[in-house]
């Protein structure tokens, strides 16, 4: 049976590793190019890449490393990060990148995931979905956490995977840089409305909390998070032997 | 030297640069010459089959490509590359493949038990089926592999070297004499897929 996957996400701005706590106070962690080939070598099934860089001299270096990560790195590689036409499906899949992530780019540009799922197909396609609670309500935010975008949650998630999306990331700013845990009911009101791969953001903080997500929320296929794989709390190898050993399917 | 057969269909980056990493020279091409001069060729492959079929038919090569297995080169077809080494699909209607390997490719949608989501996308194990494949000399039964794909091949039986569970078996790799093909990306699979990959290039002396 296909195994639940463990995926290291790498913020890159202006050519290096960043990991921003609730999305504020970056740090400076290490080398894209190092780090990934660390993680590939190391037990991640697959390596998201984001990036944070606003210039495009900042862009174009960002597209450079990535071509050097997808030299050496052959597991799947997915890009987020400034994705807001069709032609940056192909300025980032040209340099080695297997699926392209978008969030504000379809916020801003509805027709954006069903042109690219036609033009690369739906596999190719991700949506990353940043969202609170306003007032009980799960909310979508923009623009990396900082603006409400007033629509909901599940109604959105639904739209994106209607027109092509054939995988969706669901980070949580309320448990986001927390490390007290994915967020459960976020994450099973989105697991019951699609039928497209759910993974899972924002909260890791133990190995515990991935055993807990895989055991209570079956349909969630893949766990993402940053900071404590960068930091060493968690290494990826010991995550996968202790799932395996809770009976959850794991490529060891 | 390989030939990677370029017929405009799919992402061959990370295929050329795999092949790179395991010291074998590689050649993206719809050059006649350079495939003849070739001691190997991959067929890759991503998209519907209809599509590929008709782009590769365009590209004039078929009939040097099938004088080169009959004169004994090996061929690795890798995903949709491998669907078409098969005699038909059931994608989009019916369209005739290259019929190197007997079967047919059919959508798996029917057939998964419910709750499971269509593609089959992600890493899953290998079960070896009849006499161990050159191509997984090198790794072992239960290596996990990274598939992307909606359709399957059901070839026949003696065809298939290995399956994969997914509810049901389904095919991951073919072969019929020196022609390979598989339906995982072992261009993603990490170092079991170099493996697979260094294995098939040393098939007949190395590439």
């Amino acid at each position: 049976m296909i195994t639940k996957r463990i995926i290291p996400c790498l913020d890159v701005k202006n050519g290096r590793v960043v990991k921003g706590v609730n999305f504020e106070g970056l740090g400076d962690v290490n080398d894209p190019v190092t780090l990934g080939r660390y993680y590939s070598d190391n037990g991640a099934d697959e390596l998201v890449f984001y990036d944070i860089t606003a210039s495009a001299e900042g862009r174009a270096l960002f597209t450079d490393i990535l071509t050097e990560v997808a030299k050496t790195i052959f597991i799947p590689l997915t890009v987020g990060g400034g994705i807001n036409e069709v032609s940056d499906f192909e300025r980032v899949l040209s340099c080695g990148a297997d699926k392209v992530s978008v969030n504000s780019g379809a916020i801003r540009n509805p027709d954006l995931i069903g042109d690219a799922a036609k033009r690369y197909g739906d596999q190719c396609v991700v949506i990353s979905i940043d969202a609170k609670r306003v007032d009980g309500v799960f909310r979508v935010f923009a623009k990396g956490g900082r603006e409400n975008t007033g629509m909901e949650l599940i109604e959105w998630v639904k739209r994106c995977v209607g027109n092509g999306a054939g995988e969706v990331v669901l980070n949580s700013i309320d448990t986001d840089g927390v490390k007290n845990g994915f967020d459960l009911p976020m994450l099973e009101a989105v697991c019951n409305v699609v039928n497209v791969p759910v993974i899972a953001s924002g909260g890791a903080g133990c190995k515990e909390d991935f055993v807990t997500l895989f055991k209570t929320l079956p349909k969630v296929d893949a766990g993402l998070a940053a900071s404590i794989f960068h930091f060493g709390e968690v290494a990826i190898p010991d995550l996968k032997k202790d799932l395996a050993a809770q009976g959850i399917t794991m490529r060891l | 030297m390989v030939a990677i057969i370029d017929y405009g269909v799919g992402n061959l980056f990370s295929l050329k640069s795999s092949l790179s990493f395991i010291d074998v020279d590689a050649v993206v091409t719809s050059d006649p010459e350079v495939i003849k001069s070739a001691s190997h060729i991959i067929l890759p492959g991503v998209g519907a089959f209809p599509d590929a079929a008709a782009k590769l038919k365009a590209t004039g090569l078929i009939d040097i490509i099938k004088a080169e297995i009959k004169a004994g080169k090996p061929l690795l077809g890798i995903c949709l590359g491998m669907q078409m080494l098969c005699s038909k699909s059931y994608e989009y209607g019916v369209c005739e493949g290259l019929d190197f390997v007997p079967g047919e490719v059919v959508d798996m949608t029917p057939e998964l038990p419910d709750g499971l989501k269509v593609p089959h996308i992600g890493w899953n194990a290998l079960k070896f089926k009849g006499e161990k494949s050159e191509i997984y000399k090198y790794i072992n039964e239960g290596d996990c592999v990274y598939f992307v794909h909606s359709f399957y091949a059901k070839a026949d039986s003696d065809k298939i070297t290995a399956t994969t569970e997914y509810g049901i078996e389904l095919t991951a790799s073919i072969e019929n004499g020196n022609v390979y093909g598989t339906q995982f990306h072992p261009e993603k699979s990490g170092k079991v897929g170099l493996n697979i990959l260094r294995a098939f290039c040393e098939i007949g002396g190395k590439a």
